[in-house]
């Protein structure tokens, strides 16, 4: 599994309540949701990004809330992958369990800008950004997380297994 | 080697003799908790669990808070997918608006449905709340709360701990929501990601059960996946007079793991505000400056019990809120609404020209009853102040204490009690 698209940039926690404000919550419909991802910390996001764009933080990232809808609506916005350098504890099992890839690299949270050009691997960890040429390593996902991702979350992936 | 109080509670449920940080277990559950905007996604992914029914209709506990009474269409109808589910399912806790409802996290202690050596789940992120009590209980999401509601079990990964080494005693008008804030400015708000923060010390037999409701609360918001608390006198006096399960008390081992000890002396602790926009922006009363304050939110999950009452109303007692302020007063639960009603502390809050909500979570994560217009500043009792999480991104949240949030209503800027 691979992916390779344009990055948005953020900085250290950035929290839920930024990635889709709770004043949309009144619905659970992620695509919906996903016109007002990251509207409080960019409001042009939603119109910007293309099927298969890459987003990168910092640290800490999606901390607070432990609304599904937050990793829901970024991965229903189009974005392949999220790279931080760590993420909020509720974010990393909610956007496994949902099927949207992120990869701790600090590494390459740090070096990556805005607007580069990006590929990942997700069998090998290789993040490469294609502006600079430079590659770095994330710990790559399991067999069985790769699965899981692929089969689009746990609840597709455990139907399939039953 | 020895285990903290939550490896304890991880390794009985995952039935093992011992666990260690790092560690993947599976792991029974004894509470799974949903409210109105996390549950419908759950009930949305349930199917795909291959279950019709839920593991255990009594262990469920689905709470119509968040955006309850229903504040528009939509918003109606997730609370009726989710009232549907529980008269499907035949859920035993499910509560209806108004039917001794409330705050999720202030009610389920109340109803005696957490206790001691649990092992709990919420798609809500203060489920960590429990630790007071003694239990482990930690926020997950919509799917995670699926799967629980339909296996009884999920996975964890063991913690490791941060052990909070408290002493002394608290000053007057200092309270558990000082200590907690102290803390986030302290280690910040990724100081404990994926550790459990484990309270100890002979500071805590001080705390009111109020106190430490509230400081575990929001030990999400210093990353944390749990906190919790030593069982003692006081907590089985609460689990007895709440009528809670029969505890299983557990206690961390003499020579139990801690990758790093912080200590913190109550006598030496002031009222304490973080500033926008991250509840580790603190500072002390003292060091805020002149803030002039549009709105004060006595409420919530954190603080909205009625303990917390009974201080903001001995503050506000005999005075007027400032004619530039709009004091927004919500009880957390129907039963503190009621015992406030009893103990008179409504006509004060009325009296004084606060206005008392329907228990809700509403204004604190910008849903409804109180929202911030651009520019607006409001000090609030609730757990985050993250950028427009109550309003208008240019709104701006001070986290307080109710003795703070109740002076500052009254004097119209951030004020000591």
């Amino acid at each position: 599994m691979k992916a390779r698209g344009k990055v948005f940039k953020y900085g250290d926690n950035v929290d839920t309540d930024v990635i889709i404000p709770a004043r949309y919550l009144n619905t659970p419909d992620m695509q919906e949701l996903a016109k007002h991802c990251m509207e409080d910390i960019d409001a042009s996001f939603a119109k910007r990004v293309q099927a298969g764009d890459i987003m990168v933080a910092g640290k800490n990232f999606g901390c607070g809330s432990s609304r599904e809808h937050a990793p829901a609506s970024i991965k229903a916005a189009g974005v392949a992958c999220v790279i931080a350098a760590t993420f909020a504890r509720i974010f990393y099992r909610n956007a496994l369990n949902i099927g949207l890839p992120i990869l701790e690299c600090p590494e390459a949270a740090e070096s990556i800008e805005a607007g580069h050009e990006v590929d990942v691997d997700f069998e090998t960890g290789a993040i490469t950004d294609l502006d600079t040429g430079k590659t770095f390593r994330a710990e790559p996902f399991p067999p069985f997380m790769q699965e899981l991702i692929a089969a689009g979350g746990l609840g597709a992936y455990m139907s399939k297994r039953a | 080697m020895g285990m903290t109080m939550t490896q304890k509670i991880l390794a009985a449920h995952a039935g093992k003799d011992e666990v260690h940080a790092g560690e993947l277990v599976m792991a029974k559950l004894d509470l799974v908790l949903g409210n109105d905007i996390t549950t419908p996604v759950a009930i949305g992914e349930f199917p795909k669990f291959g279950r019709k029914t839920v593991f255990d209709r009594e262990k469920i506990a689905l709470v119509p808070d968040h955006f309850a009474p229903n504040k528009d269409i939509k918003a109606a109808t997730q609370c009726a997918t989710m009232r549907c589910f529980a008269k499907e399912q035949s859920i035993k806790n499910y509560f209806e608006v108004g039917h001794d409802c409330g705050v999720e996290h202030a009610l389920l202690p109340e109803k005696g449905l957490v206790t001691a050596g649990d092992c709990i789940i919420g798609a809500d992120s203060h489920t960590c709340t429990y630790g007071a009590v003694g239990a482990f209980s930690t926020g997950v999401g919509s799917t995670d709360m699926a799967c629980g509601m339909a296996t009884g079990e999920t996975w964890f990964r063991v913690p490791g701990a941060i052990k909070v080494e408290v002493k002394g005693k608290f000053r007057p008008n200092v309270s558990g929501k000082d200590l907690i804030l102290h803390l986030i400015g302290m280690i910040g708000v990724d100081g404990a990601r994926y550790q459990s923060l484990e309270f100890a010390g002979e500071g805590l037999k001080s705390l009111t059960m109020d106190d430490r409701f509230t400081i575990a609360n929001m030990a999400i918001e210093a990353g944390a996946k749990n906190g919790i608390f030593p069982v003692d006198e006081a907590t089985l006096e609460y689990l007895k007079a709440h009528g809670a399960k029969e505890p299983v008390v557990y206690s961390a081992d003499e020579d139990a793991v801690y990758e790093r000890t912080v200590g913190i002396d109550l006598d030496g602790l002031e009222p304490t505000v973080a500033f926008p926009h991250l509840p580790e922006n603190t500072r002390k009363i003292g060091d805020v400056g002149d803030i002039k304050i549009d709105q004060v939110v006595i409420g919530s999950c954190t603080n909205g019990r009625i303990g917390d009452m009974r201080i903001a109303a001995g503050i506000i007692k005999g005075k007027k809120v400032h004619p530039d302020v709009r004091c927004i007063v919500i009880p957390a639960t129907q039963r503190v609404w009621l015992e406030a009603m009893k103990e008179g502390l409504l006509e004060i809050f009325a009296e004084a020209g606060c206005v008392v909500s329907t228990p809700t979570c509403g204004p604190c994560l910008g849903g409804y009853m109180g929202i911030l217009a651009k520019g607006e500043k409001c000090v609030a009792t609730t757990n985050r102040n993250f950028v427009g999480r109550m309003g208008h991104v240019e709104s701006e949240i001070y986290l307080a204490s109710p003795a703070v949030a109740a002076a500052s209503a009254i004097a119209g800027r951030i004020t000591a009690p």
